[in-house]
């Protein structure tokens, strides 16, 4: 068994309009590596929504991507206001984002349910004051 | 179809063509990234009224065929130059998105 490979990125709370880098580039790096491209869609839009989320809601933090032989892993972690209700913040149209972040085209509310949607595990452990991380796992065949 | 093909019709004019044998597969229309995120198919057309740069991500992460602005909808230049770098094909109608839908039924999408 290879040993799994590890994409680190920082993503920007200030600059809106390169929100997505690091998905975009993990999509090519698992492209690269010739993942199934059913399985990088899942990985990129899931990320990307997470990407989103802490430069709109948290002022940016970091991203992990860890590709495993049968796996693929996503680390999100922030150091914003967390969330104070998991499960109503999952819920489908629930946001808390502003007029001016809704006319971009963000905040339907349908961010975390995409993640959960696209993953085959998602685990968020948020703080209030403290910040949030959120875990989500796709599965994959044989990559490495 | 491919892309190339569709941009031919009259009613639609190509802006970036970067990927044109682009096969397509069907459409999704709207507005909201997070739904478009969700609801569409890898190569499909997106229909849309947004034209800003976030647009781009979405399009190449959902992995559509391309972007149809409606409603004519024209993008800033930098945005097109971007789009033509990322492999994005974009294409432009002065039709509002249900007329464009239309348009695509008849040719058999
Ligand atoms: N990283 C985060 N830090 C703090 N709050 C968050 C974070 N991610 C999501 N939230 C909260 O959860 C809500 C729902 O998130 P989401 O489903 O992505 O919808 P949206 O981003 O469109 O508001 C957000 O409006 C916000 O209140
Ligand atoms: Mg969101």
């Amino acid at each position: 068994m290879a040993e799994e490979l590890v994409f680190r990125f920082d993503v920007d709370g200030e600059d809106f309009t390169s929100a997505g880098q690091a998905s975009v580039q993990v999509k090519k790096n698992l492209r690269q590596l010739g993942v199934d491209s059913e399985v990088i869609r899942r990985v990129s839009i899931a990320m990307y929504e997470g990407e989103i989320n802490m430069v709109i809601h948290a002022g940016g933090g970091t991203a992990l991507v860890k590709v495993y032989p049968d796996c693929i892993e996503i680390v999100l972690e922030d150091h914003g206001p967390g969330i104070k209700d998991i499960d109503l913040a999952m819920q489908e149209g629930y946001s808390t984002a502003t007029d001016t972040i809704r006319s971009l085209g963000f905040g339907a509310g349908m961010g975390l349910p995409n993640m959960k949607k696209y993953t085959d595990s998602m685990d968020i452990e948020s703080t209030v004051g403290v910040g949030t991380t959120i875990t989500m796992r796709v599965n994959c065949q044989e990559v490495l | 179809m491919t892309v190339r093909e569709l941009a031919s019709h009259p009613d639609f004019s190509p802006i970036a063509m970067p990927n044109p044998d682009r096969e397509v597969k069907g459409a999704y229309i709207g507005d909201l990234l997070s739904w478009v995120m969700g609801r569409a198919k890898a190569d499909t057309l997106w229909l849309t009224i947004m034209s800003n740069v976030n647009v781009l991500a979405v399009a190449s992460l959902a992995d559509v065929s391309a972007v149809i602005l409606t409603e004519g909808v024209t993008p800033e230049s930098d945005i097109i130059t971007a789009a033509s770098e990322k492999g994005i094909n974009l294409i432009s109608t002065s039709l509002p998105s249900y007329g464009a839908a239309r348009v695509l039924v008849a040719l058999g999408l």
